[in-house]
């Protein structure tokens, strides 16, 4: 019998045959259900296989060296239960992104552009899960890196798409750079670099400052943390849809698998200091993030914000559980690492939904713009009832699974008192309140989004004529759905699912859910909170469908059809509707000024003149403008001058050279 | 346990059946205190059980959603208003929703209501949905904020439990719950559509937010919709009620009296209630659209410092 690690490495080195086989492959029509639908069964395999280890009750961590790499050292991987629950989440995201595929992948005009790049990405992100040392690590963390960019270059016609993926290969190697640094720190100066290595070693304070500054760089960056966040709104859409759920869905969870395993499990014993800027920089994401996606009207660039957001929230619950578990407050900890990797579980299940809904539009309409989409809902029934599906479980609203993880953020905020130290005690209320404007804003914008692509009268032809999308497509989101709303009824099974990472990182677990009465989660004490999505779900589906039988009973079921009322203003023309930027505007106004620098400017023609009035908008990233234009503008500049070297004379080139010999020379000389 | 049903079940029917009174209660109040004479105290039923029996007009393009919704959003306020105690501590199911599951309800009837507003695609839907979720933007943290002082200082987000705690007498005056109470009722009034936010009598278009949203609702739907939107006044008032004035809430196994006290003193709290909303909206204007970010965020503020100060102290 194989153990469940070397099953997991032959499933990854199937993928990666796979990825080879599409090459020679992908030129041939069978391509496309060949690749996907094996990749549908590894990586359902995958999922399988780690669950059962996760759950299974195969606690002890198994490891495995193999004879690859470097010579004569080996890779070494490792699965735990930190690493098992990253797995479940990975292979459930690929396996349901493959079914989807099968049906979303006919439509793709350029296949041998991403058909042998998904299966090498999926191969890459379950290594980084594996690695076992920094090196193995780093070198699947790159190699997941340009599988994804390849994937984002898919569509390299389109000018944007080069843009991204130059802004992303740029930021994907400067954070593999940070993660590079942050591994040598803490490897210590005779290079032990398996992770067991560097777990027994001491580590100072400085070090640690250090590294926790350089994962927040690195993975934070790919994960998509401000300031850092900046290609992701363009990358991840450029890719094509399915690859965008995988990107957002799920390589940001594998970035926060690095910075979790790093920073909780490498580094030792926290320090509470430790959480403050992790705090912090997870408040300012979340807010910043989904701000930015109610100001958007490409629907994948709306998500793509939105991912930014619960990266951010994501990072709070990890800010939260560093504070507890320096201050040794267990119980606290592991609720608040608990709700991060729910979090990161719920985020993964309706990002992916949502960017297959995108993609549904955008097959059946060919447009991504929300101002000229609408009313889709009558013409594609299914995939309207997901995604509002999606849309409902993002805000954060009952009984679904974002309210869940939310609500476990709340409980652990609300344990916040008990931190002995001022500084936290003054942030962590600021970041709740963070926590919940971003909540509410993140009902606003997914209102907007659904409202405005699927409510309403079609604002083009294209959305007019738009037809429900095949059943590869409705069947991979119906699932997802499904996922959110169990996971939403029954949280207490996922919750005791997570708790073996939690007590492999922590040490500390939330107390077992399984047992409650009435399958209620009560995650700290009876007295104190209780929750039972369950029964919510039911009293609401009861008491409606209860409602509307007795009236359709009792009082009236007639019904009739008639042009719209609109106060007698109605039967005017579809661009008479709220648009996307309009829906916004009270919101923008509101937070625009501060956050985005929003600028308006109205041009009204002269009197007598019949030009038509203008109305310009102009929103600005402050990051990209405080921080990125100046080291770009700065590169620019050092390039232009030593540009210069490049037309001199042979007599110049020589003096040069001699000169910078002395000048070499000089500093030997002075430096012995 | 088939008494602690019962009360649950009692409680249930008396939100349900005490709204329309409260909202009828208000109208005539308001008129009385106006010089008019008013309509009768009865006049919502009478309206409900009108609507009700009338044949609904759909516009010709309204879509399944906007028929599910009214059924959705009433029932999701009748889930939150049955699990705050009125007159009695320890329902049966309050374990099932705390006090930020409750906050959550009232968000999801806010953003079926307003995906409502969008479905029929006339400019009126949409200025009320995207107004009522500015306002919300700012009105839900700040309700939540409001909450995490109330858990703070009971030690629990469960209602029944903070009203036990607070009804207990070891509460005392406290800065933060006096912050608290003033953010609450700041958000009530927005979150009700009450003035100086919005005016539930208006039918000037561009001033509405709550009435732009359901404009295109009629007969039960619309039935549906309005006793959502009593159903929700009633909530705050008894929520606001069954903390800062939790005096005769009848604790877990007391006798009927107890119960029947309870049950009045709450029906007296209510008019109460009633009577100082109606007096505080007719001796005030409405604001423009936007002066209600700075009221709503007077009200973040308050709710934030009445949270910190808990952190700082807990016995502040």
């Amino acid at each position: 019998m194989m153990s469940a690690l070397a099953a997991l490495l032959f499933c990854v080195a199937a993928l990666l045959a796979l990825a080879v086989l599409a090459v020679a492959l992908s030129r041939t029509k069978l391509a496309t259900p060949l690749v996907y639908g094996a990749t549908l069964l590894i990586a359902t395999t995958i999922a399988i296989i780690a669950a059962m280890a996760l759950t299974g009750g195969a606690t002890a961590p198994t490891g495995l060296t193999l004879p690859l790499g470097l010579p004569w050292i080996g890779a070494r991987f490792r699965l735990d239960a930190l690493a098992a629950f990253f797995l479940v989440v990975i292979g459930l995201g690929a396996a349901i992104t493959s079914l989807y595929a099968l049906g979303y992948g006919r439509h793709e005009t350029s296949p041998h552009r991403v058909l042998p790049f998904l299966p090498a990405f999926i191969a890459g992100m379950s290594l980084v899960v594996l690695a076992d040392d920094a090196f193995s690590f780093l070198i699947s963390w790159e190699f997941m890196s340009l599988a994804s960019w390849a994937l984002v270059m898919a569509h390299h016609h389109d000018a944007d798409n080069t843009r991204a993926g130059y802004i992303y290969l740029v930021m994907a190697s400067f954070g593999t750079l940070a993660l590079l640094l942050a591994f040598g720190l803490i490897s210590g100066p005779e290079g032990n670099y398996t992770f067991d290595a560097i777990r027994a070693a001491p580590h100072s304070p400085t070090s640690m400052a250090l590294t926790l500054a350089l994962m927040l760089i690195g993975a934070g960056s790919k994960a998509g943390l401000a300031p850092l966040h900046v290609w992701l709104p363009l990358a991840h859409p450029a890719a094509p849809s399915h690859v965008s759920a995988l990107m957002s869905g799920i390589m940001t969870k594998v970035a926060v698998y690095g910075f979790v395993r790093v920073v909780f499990d490498l580094l030792g014993p926290a320090q509470w200091w430790m959480s403050a800027p992790v705090l912090l920089l997870g408040g300012l994401t979340a807010v910043l993030g989904i701000l930015h996606a109610l100001m958007e009207t490409d629907l994948k660039r709306v998500l793509a914000y939105s991912t930014i957001e619960n990266i951010g929230v994501v990072f709070v619950s990890l800010g939260l559980a560093l504070a507890f578990q320096a201050n040794g407050i267990g119980w606290a900890a592991a609720l608040a690492f608990t709700a991060a990797l729910f979090h990161v579980l719920n985020h993964s299940l309706f990002k992916s939904l949502l960017f297959f809904g995108a993609g549904a539009v955008l097959t059946a309409t060919g447009e991504r713009d929300m101002e000229r989409l609408g009313g889709l809902i009558h013409a594609m029934p299914r995939t309207s009832l997901t995604f509002l599906v999606g849309c409902v479980a993002i805000s954060a609203l009952p009984p679904f699974n974002g309210f869940v993880s939310e609500w476990l953020m709340f409980q652990t905020i609300l344990q916040s008192p008990n931190l002995p130290q001022w500084g936290l005690k003054i942030l962590v209320p600021a970041i709740g309140g963070l926590l919940a404007l971003a909540a509410a804003l993140a009902a606003a914008c997914f209102v907007r989004a659904f409202g405005i692509t699927f409510l309403g009268r079609p604002r083009s032809v294209a959305a007019q004529t738009a037809r429900e999308v095949d059943r590869f497509m409705i069947a991979a989101m119906v699932v997802l759905a499904l996922l959110c709303l169990g996971a939403g009824i029954v949280p207490g099974l996922v919750i005791d699912a997570i708790s073996p990472a939690a007590r492999m990182v922590l040490h500390a677990v939330m107390p077992e859910q399984a047992s409650v009465p009435w399958l209620s989660i009560i995650p700290i004490s009876e007295g104190r909170s209780s929750y039972n999505g369950l029964l919510v779900f039911a009293f609401i589906a009861l008491s409606a469908s209860l409602s509307a039988y007795v009236i359709h009973r009792v009082a009236s079921r007639a019904l009739r059809r008639g042009p719209a009322w609109g106060c007698g203003f109605a039967a005017t023309g579809a661009a008479t509707q709220y648009s996307a930027s309009g829906f916004a505007q009270p919101i923008r106004r509101v937070f625009g000024p501060m956050v985005l620098r929003a600028r308006i400017r109205v041009k009204m023609p002269p009197p007598g003149d019949t030009a038509p009035a203008r109305f310009d908008l102009e929103l600005h990233d402050r990051v990209w403008n405080a921080l990125y234009e100046p080291i770009a503008g700065a590169i620019g500049a050092a390039t232009e001058s030593l540009n210069q070297l490049q037309f001199l004379t042979i007599r110049r080139y020589l003096s040069l050279v001699f000169m910078s010999l002395i000048a070499l020379l000089l500093v030997l000389a002075l430096w012995s | 346990m088939i008494a602690d049903l019962l009360i649950q079940g009692v409680q249930m029917a008396l939100v349900l059946l005490l709204a329309p009174l409260l909202t009828g209660f208000t109208r005539k109040a308001k008129a009385r205190l106006l010089m008019r004479r008013g309509p009768p105290l009865l006049q919502p039923y009478r309206d409900l059980w009108r609507l009700l029996r009338k044949e609904a007009v759909l516009a010709d393009n309204a879509s399944w959603l906007f028929r599910v919704i009214p059924y959705l959003v009433f029932a999701a306020t009748w889930v939150a208003a049955a699990l705050i105690p009125t007159f009695a501590t320890g329902l049966t199911f309050s374990w099932t929703a705390d006090l930020i599951a409750i906050v959550a309800l009232l968000g999801s009837a806010r953003f079926f209501l307003a995906l409502a507003a969008m479905d029929i695609g006339t400019s009126f839907g949409g200025i009320g949905a995207s107004r009522e979720m500015m306002i919300a933007t700012l009105a839900e943290p700040a309700m939540l904020l409001t909450v995490f002082t109330l858990a703070l200082v009971a030690g629990s987000t469960q209602l029944s439990t903070v009203a036990a705690f607070m009804s207990s007498g070891t509460v005392g005056l406290r800065v933060s719950l006096g912050m608290a109470m003033v953010a609450l009722i700041m958000v009530a009034i927005a979150e009700n559509a009450r003035i100086p936010v919005d005016n539930p009598a208006t039918h000037l278009e561009l001033t509405m937010v709550h009435e732009a949203m359901v404009l295109e609702y009629s007969g039960r739907h619309l039935a549906m919709i309005e006793l959502a939107a009593m159903l929700k006044l009633l909530l705050y008032m008894s929520l606001i009620a069954c903390v800062f004035t939790p005096w005769s809430l009848a604790p877990t196994g007391s006798g009927v009296r107890a119960y029947l006290a309870g049950g009045v003193l709450y029906v007296g709290k209510l008019a109460v209630g009633g009577f100082l909303l109606v007096l505080f909206e007719t001796s005030i204007a409405k604001m423009r659209v936007f002066r209600v970010p700075d009221f709503l965020g007077a009200a973040l503020m308050l709710s934030l410092l009445g949270a910190l100060l808990l952190f700082v102290s807990r016995s502040l």
